[in-house]
């Protein structure tokens, strides 16, 4: 089989378009100006300049979380590339595929420091799931299949590929293989029966189980099998925070999230249940705490596609490793619907006695403005988080109803991930309302992409809940640090908000009175050609309850302080935790 | 903690060994030796690997080893019957009053002399690990000056038992 004889270039080019990719964001320079020329007549392939690579990569995770397609990214070698690596660990982390092109100087000067030269194969090599260095325009075609094929198969990840320069202008003849056959992996899909039986065992044999689902559950597209496989068995559902859509927020099954600020009575159900199934979750140390107390009376049924995550660290009884949904389709007709109302009338009574709270006043508190998202856009919208606070009131006080609802940076934690992530969502999705949730701090860590939100006319709600700190760095130097803020105090640095959104291009709104919150709210969904960056001044010092400090017990868990005296009660408990 | 001895065949190709060494240091893994060479196979290697580690580091090193898709195949030797060989150069001060010494603890343990001169003596030894030390003990009042070791290569046994 021999194809017509193209560039390195055209091939990326003409590979892109075998995948079907329609959106790529990138930024150009040197080593990668072929590839752009390439790319500059292709009228089905659309290119998003973002203003920083960094962007580039989380926007590209945006578009992928929000529509299950591969995230693209197309950028230069040297700066380019390093530029990508945050974005890479956060989509290795999260289990994001994406998949990355990096330019690169040719390949007789790699190794010389030639100008903007790095070893980006080197670099990732521990936070992609693969990653290729091009050394022949003749394994190109191959290469990009094979990134494809590995970022969406197995546990989904980002691969990236290196382009030198004169691979990229040299020619050979185009043939797009039909499949890729890799050695040395072989996914496993269905989940052994053998396994399977033994769950079925644990769990008709159970009286309080809990199903504990995370982000496998919305990677491999089992919403549905989690809703039938926890209806049949009356079992409450508790979501990480990778998890949450996976099952509705709103059914009285759901738990909401568990762990460290997860709700009280998801932490006790876990506490107390006789039958854990985790479900495409990993027990990391923010879900579990302390591991030896973790979930301390139940036996432990644990569905993962990716066998190191298992046993890695709880141990559990019955490991079953495949694909959530092809194990879910097998693990349902077997199980026995249980009698759990016993069980689920305790959780009402948890639920009633330790409810999600907060104090309204006049100061605008974060979780209002959550809460009043979720009322306006009844839980419709996609919302995209930064890391902190924020997230976590986001977590708490959104009742995420749809899997790729929420996107958020879970396992790395990236500050400066929401607003660019939304940008992607925003280029995926356009039936759904669109907010980006963001700290002061946060915003201000990829607030370059205004000018690519404001230049593509995208309607994000880029929300600022502005308390002027790191919230909870500050948080935890309140309970844990002496109250010492050390360099947690933005509020006489940051900017004007408003000035710069509209600077430019975007709507700017301030908001410094609950009362406001709604009628702003509202004006913000009714502009539909622009960004709208809404500022609420929020109450300063405000803390995440429940908290269990990190590496502490479900018996240490703090919940919302009722009064002053339960307030330095917490005090002395983390004193005690220390 | 007990010494494992895992054998993996890998893509016999630029980086592959990379992944498996930058997998250890990673995740804090202990590294005993390794050795790398190619196997029957020209495009596969096989790297020997002797870590240390309680039973569920060595799973997960395993389960972690499989995870890297240059590799193609992880087995854990430790379990098995399998022949383990090691190959050391040892540098040691001779004269001519010891030399004779020398020679014939060479003998004893069935090594080989391979180089030679009025100040040293350079002794090529084979064997498992407990033969190799047993070797360097016994030089080492001599003055060891140098040592080369290949790291621990090994294959499991087709017969079970002792051959």
């Amino acid at each position: 089989m021999s194809g017509a004889e193209m560039t390195g270039s055209e091939i990326l080019v003409r590979c892109l378009i075998e995948e079907k990719v329609e959106h790529v964001f990138g930024y150009p320079g040197g080593a990668i100006i072929g590839t752009y020329d390439a790319l500059h007549d292709i009228s089905s392939i659309k290119h998003i300049l973002t203003r920083h690579e960094q962007g580039a990569v989380h926007a590209a995770e945006g578009y992928a979380k929000a529509t299950g397609k591969v995230g693209v990214v197309i950028v230069t070698s040297g700066p380019g590339a390093t530029n990508t690596v945050t974005g890479i660990a956060d989509a290795y982390m999260d289990s994001v595929p994406i998949v990355v092109f990096t330019g690169q100087v040719a390949s007789y000067m790699i190794g010389n420091d030639a100008f903007q030269e790095a070893d980006i194969v080197g670099i990732t090599r521990s936070i992609t799931k693969h990653n290729f260095l091009v050394k022949d325009v003749k394994d190109l075609a191959w290469s990009i299949k094979a990134a494809f094929h590995l970022a969406t198969t197995g546990r989904p990840g980002p691969v990236l590929v290196d382009l030198p320069k004169d691979v990229m202008a040299a020619t050979a003849p185009f043939v797009y293989p039909k499949e890729i056959k890799l050695r040395g992996y072989h996914p496993y899909y269905f989940g052994h029966m053998g396994q399977i039986n033994k769950a079925v065992e644990i769990i008709n044999s159970c009286q309080k189980p809990v199903i504990y689902a995370g982000g496998g559950v919305i990677s491999s597209n089992a919403s549905k099998e989690l809703y039938n496989f926890a209806k049949k068995l009356n079992a409450p559902v508790t979501m990480t925070l990778m998890g949450l859509g996976a099952f509705p927020g709103d059914d009285r099954l759901s738990l909401g999230m568990l762990g460290m600020h997860g709700t009280w009575y998801a932490n006790h159900a876990v506490n107390d249940c006789d039958c854990l199934i985790a479900i495409g979750a990993r027990f990391d140390d923010r879900v579990t705490g302390n591991t030896t107390h973790f979930s301390p009376n139940s036996r432990k049924i644990h569905i993962d596609i990716d066998p190191s995550a298992i046993s890695k660290n709880v141990k559990v009884d019955v490991p079953i490793v495949g694909d959530v949904r092809h194990v879910l389709e097998r693990l349902t007709p077997l199980v026995k619907s249980l009698d759990t109302s016993a069980w689920l009338n305790q959780i009402d009574e948890w639920k009633a006695e330790h409810p999600l709270r907060y104090e309204n006043g006049d100061e605008i508190r974060a979780q209002y403005v959550i809460e009043k998202i979720y009322e306006l856009t009844e839980g419709n919208a996609i919302i995209t988080t930064d890391v902190g606070q924020n997230q976590m009131w986001t977590a708490q006080f959104y009742k995420f109803k749809y899997p790729r609802t929420l996107i958020t940076s879970g396992g790395l934690g990236t500050m400066g991930f929401s607003f660019p992530a939304s940008i992607g969502a925003a280029f995926g999705v356009k039936d759904r309302p669109i907010f980006s949730i963001n700290g002061d701090g946060g915003i201000q860590m990829n607030i370059q992409e205004l000018a690519t939100a404001a230049w593509n006319k995208l309607p994000i709600k880029i929300v600022i809940l502005d308390n002027s700190y790191l919230g909870m760095v500050r948080q935890w130097q309140e309970l844990f640090w002496r109250k010492r803020y050390s360099n947690t105090f933005l509020g006489l640095s940051n900017p004007d908000f408003v000035k710069l959104a509209e600077a430019f291009g975007a709507v700017g709104f301030r908001s410094e009175k609950t009362e406001q919150v709604q009628g702003i709210l509202e004006e913000a969904l009714k502009i539909n050609d622009r960004p709208v960056l809404i500022d609420f001044k929020t109450t300063l010092e405000d803390n995440v309850y429940p908290m269990i400090p990190a590496g502490g017990t479900v018996a240490q868990m703090m919940d919302y302080p009722k009064s002053v005296h339960e307030l330095s009660q917490i005090q002395s408990n983390v004193e005690a935790v220390k | 903690m007990k010494k494992h001895t895992i054998s993996v065949l890998v893509e016999n190709k630029f980086g592959a060994l990379n992944r498996i060494v930058g997998l250890f240091s990673a995740r804090g893994y202990n590294i005993d030796s390794i050795s790398v060479g190619t196997s029957e196979d020209d495009s596969v290697a096989r790297v020997t690997i002797v870590s240390k580690g309680d039973d569920d580091v060595i799973e997960q090193i395993i389960k972690q080893l499989n995870k890297i898709i240059d590799v193609i195949k992880v087995v854990d030797l430790t379990y098995d019957s399998f022949v383990e060989r090691e190959l050391v150069l040892i540098k040691v001060s001779a004269n001519r009053n010891t030399r004779p010494e020398l020679m014939q603890i060479s003998e004893i343990f069935r090594t080989k002399i391979v180089d030679i001169s009025p100040k040293s003596l350079t002794i090529e030894a084979t064997g498992g690990e407990q033969k190799v030390q047993a070797l360097i003990k016994m030089l080492s009042p001599f003055g060891i000056k140098e040592i080369a070791r290949t790291g621990r290569i090994a294959l499991k046994r087709e017969f079970e038992g002792t051959i």
